[in-house]
């Protein structure tokens, strides 16, 4: 097909009467998912329909990783660039499929054939080292199934006709509570939390959430009944539900599993909210490293449509109409913060919003929305099918019910757990099977380090407060290469609008690069102290604020760690006089010793 | 007006309306909040964070906080105005801002707030980023060394210009002013010098061409009065549109 074909058929694809520009990051993705990139002439077919200029649609497709100008080929790979998938060795496997298909990671081959790059974490921690081809995951890569992707890659078998295991993913349900149990599963088949709902009326059910005392389980906590009654008093005729399925946190991959085996809880908690609230739209937001699970989700719309569970007159209910959309992200971190996730879902680059209004009264096309993790729509469902003391048997006074953990690193049994509230960090160790642990970082990059000390510490919103990432790292692992890894990430991910976030965190990262190369003084760790301090300040949003807290916490609480790395002299400059050559010696072809500087250390 | 529409800054009682952001009631009361991205006749933007102050203990942009009854609003201790200036001297790092050698300096924004803030250098380590400069427009160069990302000719020229212009795109710190042509340059674009995005750049990265280092040292905007009491370029620059291309 030629690419004006291609371009047509996507925006008819949408079935939609016409193009239209909140659908703009769906016509992207779709077109680069088709083509390996998106072709200028894409770009002008695009302006031209939607009416907008062509610079501002190159902004979409710069803002988002998984979008390009430029061909990546038939094989597009994205290595998962997560620290858990370093320490199952991903690190030398990239380096293994750069040599066998002579590659620079990044630069696509000259032949057409291939990209390799890295990502940031595809959620597959548990059964990692992971990457993306074509959008589609790979995991439990090894040496040999590196080899055979190579042999594949270069007899130029379609992704399609690869072995079938390589796509595997499990979901490795490890413990099971209130929520995943089979007796749970059981007492509230599909559609029983919307009887449950045509029965008691939407502020009974209200009513029946709020003394759940369920609270969001992206991390943040904020009360779901409190959220959803504001959205329902706000002052509007269209309101819309959005689920935030943009599990981007590093090392959390419980909402991917949560959309493989219990779609049908999620949807219904959706629809459930959209009849309290009376909303008739609502939104799946997708990241795009889950693309492969978008076809079995618009299966399960399709059957709940089927069976009267989403559509016009829902159970027969005269008027109670809502039906859900499945929109794809692109690659970008910090469209799990509601505001830039509502951007996104427009079409536009992710950046957040000034807060207020917030989304409750204007989100979704400035109308009142409620945003819910994957997780907390679930909760809803079984609480309106199953009663709020069915969930406050588990958890604490302050965080009632129970949490999935995602546990992946260095520990036996990596996987899904769901805990009540308040169990210890210790007894979660014990379960996993970690041995010999150094440290746990809970809640993902942006959550916390705990060194092995703390842990008869609990995880609840009046403690350690997590979305359910849990990463263990035992007494061989060098932290500050985690912390590292951290810095790098958000620097990546920051959307570049404020200037504590954007500039803080490059100067951040500099210095922890400073300091992991034994060049640091402690004039720099004070330097890091102020800059984390000030990001935590002054940034606009969650990402800002959270992102020094990996650096922060090693600064703080292992101190020794960092006094091992130090320089100890006055002053080291940040100006590397070697690094400063490499430009000559690219220029001139050389690199014998006579074209370096060695600094004395 | 009624005592219970203000809010006191610094102690001071300032008078809000319905609507007013905290710094468009100290706007009108004659209060200086240092700021960058902020120009009363555009959409508060919240991007560079100088305009800071606390609020009952939590840090919010003075130019995006809905002003309410009865707060008390720090806009001076010392540790805000550190804080702003290090957002300052993040601004100078990240960008190539050579002030000897610019042809703004003196009348430029960000150096006037840095001079008001007390910044004495710009501390960090300096990115050296390599920007280019386009002087494709007959009558305009952009140089984009020095660009703050404060959007205000995006907005400029989006909001009263209707010629969109200009763009960001990238992310993070690989974010980027990009214009809307389809060589990227700003002669292929639609721009005009008259263009009321021709004249709201705080610094010297959007600047007319053939009529260089015309003011000379002493009578610039910022020589003898700090901003604070001068105001921001973007008031003298309207008020200097019909001038500018009478010359």
């Amino acid at each position: 097909m030629a690419h004006d074909d291609i371009i047509k058929a996507v925006i008819a694809s949408a079935g939609t009467a016409g193009a239209e520009r909140k659908r703009l990051l769906q016509y992207l993705c779709e077109i680069q998912q088709r083509l390996s990139f998106i072709p200028g002439d894409a770009i002008t077919q695009l302006a031209t329909l939607l009416r907008m200029p062509e610079s501002e649609i190159r902004g979409v497709i710069g803002f988002y990783s998984f979008l390009h100008e430029h061909a990546r080929g038939d094989y597009d790979i994205l290595l998962s660039d997560s620290i858990t998938d370093h320490l199952l060795g991903s690190r030398i496997l990239l380096q293994q499929l750069c040599n066998r298909l002579g590659v620079e990671p990044g630069v696509p081959r000259a032949d057409g054939r291939v990209t390799v790059d890295t990502t940031s974490c595809t959620g597959i921690c548990d059964q990692g080292p992971a990457m993306l081809v074509n959008g589609r995951v790979v995991s439990r890569l090894s040496d040999s199934r590196i080899d055979h992707i190579c042999t594949l890659i270069e007899a130029g078998t379609g992704v399609a006709q690869w072995p079938a295991g390589f796509f595997l993913v499990a979901d490795n349900i490890r413990r099971r509570d209130l929520l995943l149990s089979d007796e749970t599963a059981n007492a509230s088949p599909d559609g029983s939390a919307l009887r449950a709902l045509l029965e008691t009326g939407g502020d009974a059910m209200l009513d029946a959430i709020e003394n759940s005392g369920l609270r969001g389980r992206g991390g943040a906590g904020f009360r779901t009944a409190m959220k959803w009654r504001f959205c329902k008093q706000a002052d509007s005729d269209t309101r819309y539900v959005v689920c935030n399925a943009d599990e981007g946190e590093p090392g959390t991959f419980k909402d991917r599993v949560l959309l493989n085996s219990y779609a049908d809880s999620v949807f219904e908690g959706m629809t459930l909210c959209a009849g309290v609230i009376g909303a008739r739209r609502g939104y799946l937001y997708l990241r795009g490293e889950y693309r492969y699970l978008l076809e079995p989700l618009e299966r399960v719309l399709q059957q709940r449509r089927e069976n009267g569970l989403l559509g016009q007159n829902i159970l027969g209910k005269d008027g109670f109409d809502f039906d859900i959309e499945v929109h794809l992200g692109a690659g970008a971190y910090i469209c799990g913060e509601e505001s830039s996730l509502i951007e996104s879902l427009e079409g536009k680059r992710g950046i957040p919003r000034n807060r207020p209004p917030f989304p409750v009264t204007c989100g979704y096309l400035n109308q009142p929305t409620v945003v819910n993790n994957v997780e907390t729509f679930m909760a809803a469902a079984r609480i309106a099918a199953l009663g709020a003391s069915w969930f406050c048997r588990a958890g604490t006074m302050e965080s009632t019910g129970t949490k999935l953990l995602s546990i992946s690193g260095d520990c036996e049994r990596p996987g899904i757990y769901e805990y009540p509230f308040g169990v210890s960090i210790k007894q979660v160790l014990e379960d996993c099977g970690a041995a010999n642990t150094q440290a746990v970082q809970i809640a993902g990059a942006a959550g916390t380090t705990l060194p092995v000390a703390d842990a008869e510490r609990c995880l609840a919103f009046e403690d350690v407060s997590t979305g359910g990432s849990f990463m263990v790292f035992n007494t061989d692992r060098r932290l500050l290469d985690m912390v590292q890894n951290f810095a790098h990430f958000f620097v990546h991910e920051s959307c570049g609008f404020c200037t504590p976030c954007r500039v803080g965190g490059s100067l951040l990262k500099d210095l922890l690069d400073k300091l992991a190369n034994g060049h640091a003084t402690q004039y720099d760790v004070a330097e890091m102290k102020q800059i984390g301090a000030l990001m935590k300040q002054a940034s606009l949003c969650g990402l800002g604020t959270t992102a020094p807290n990996p650096v922060l916490d090693l600064l703080e609480r292992f101190p020794q760690l960092v006094e091992d790395r130090l320089a100890h002299s006055g002053y080291e400059p940040a100006f590397d006089l070697d690094a400063a050559l490499q430009d000559a010696r690219d220029i001139t072809g050389r690199d014998d010793a006579g074209a370096h500087i060695r600094s004395e250390t | 007006m009624s005592a219970s529409s203000t809010f006191r800054l610094d102690g001071i009682a300032v008078e809000f309306s319905d609507g007013d952001t905290i710094m468009d009631a100290a706007l009108r009361a004659g209060v200086y909040i240092p700021h960058l991205c902020h120009n009363p006749e555009f959409t508060p933007h919240g991007s560079c964070r100088v305009c800071l102050v606390e609020v009952n203990g939590r840090q919010v942009s003075a130019c995006t906080q809905p002003a309410a009854a009865g707060l008390e609003v720090d806009n001076s201790s010392e540790a805000i105005v550190e804080e702003r200036r290090n957002l300052l001297q993040m601004l100078f790092v990240e960008g190539n801002h050579v002030c000897p050698g610019c042809e703004k300096s003196g009348a430029c924004q960000l150096q006037a707030v840095a001079y008001y803030t007390g910044m004495l250098s710009p501390h960090y380590t300096h990115f050296f980023p390599r920007r280019s400069v386009d002087a494709s427009h007959q009558d305009t160069a952009i140089d984009f060394n020095r660009c703050i990302l404060c959007e205000l000719c995006v907005r400029a020229s989006r909001d009263i210009d209707h010629k969109n212009v200009f763009s960001i795109s990238g992310r993070g710190i690989g974010s980027h002013l990009v214009i809307n042509s389809h060589s990227g340059k700003l002669g292929d674009s639609a721009f005009a010098a008259t263009d009321k995005a021709a004249h709201v750049c705080p610094v010297g990265a959007i600047l007319p061409k053939h009529c260089g280092y015309e003011q000379p040292i002493g009578e610039r905007l910022y020589d003898r009065l700090p901003i604070s009491i001068v105001g921001d370029v973007g008031t003298h620059e309207s008020g200097d549109r019909g001038d500018e291309h009478d010359g």
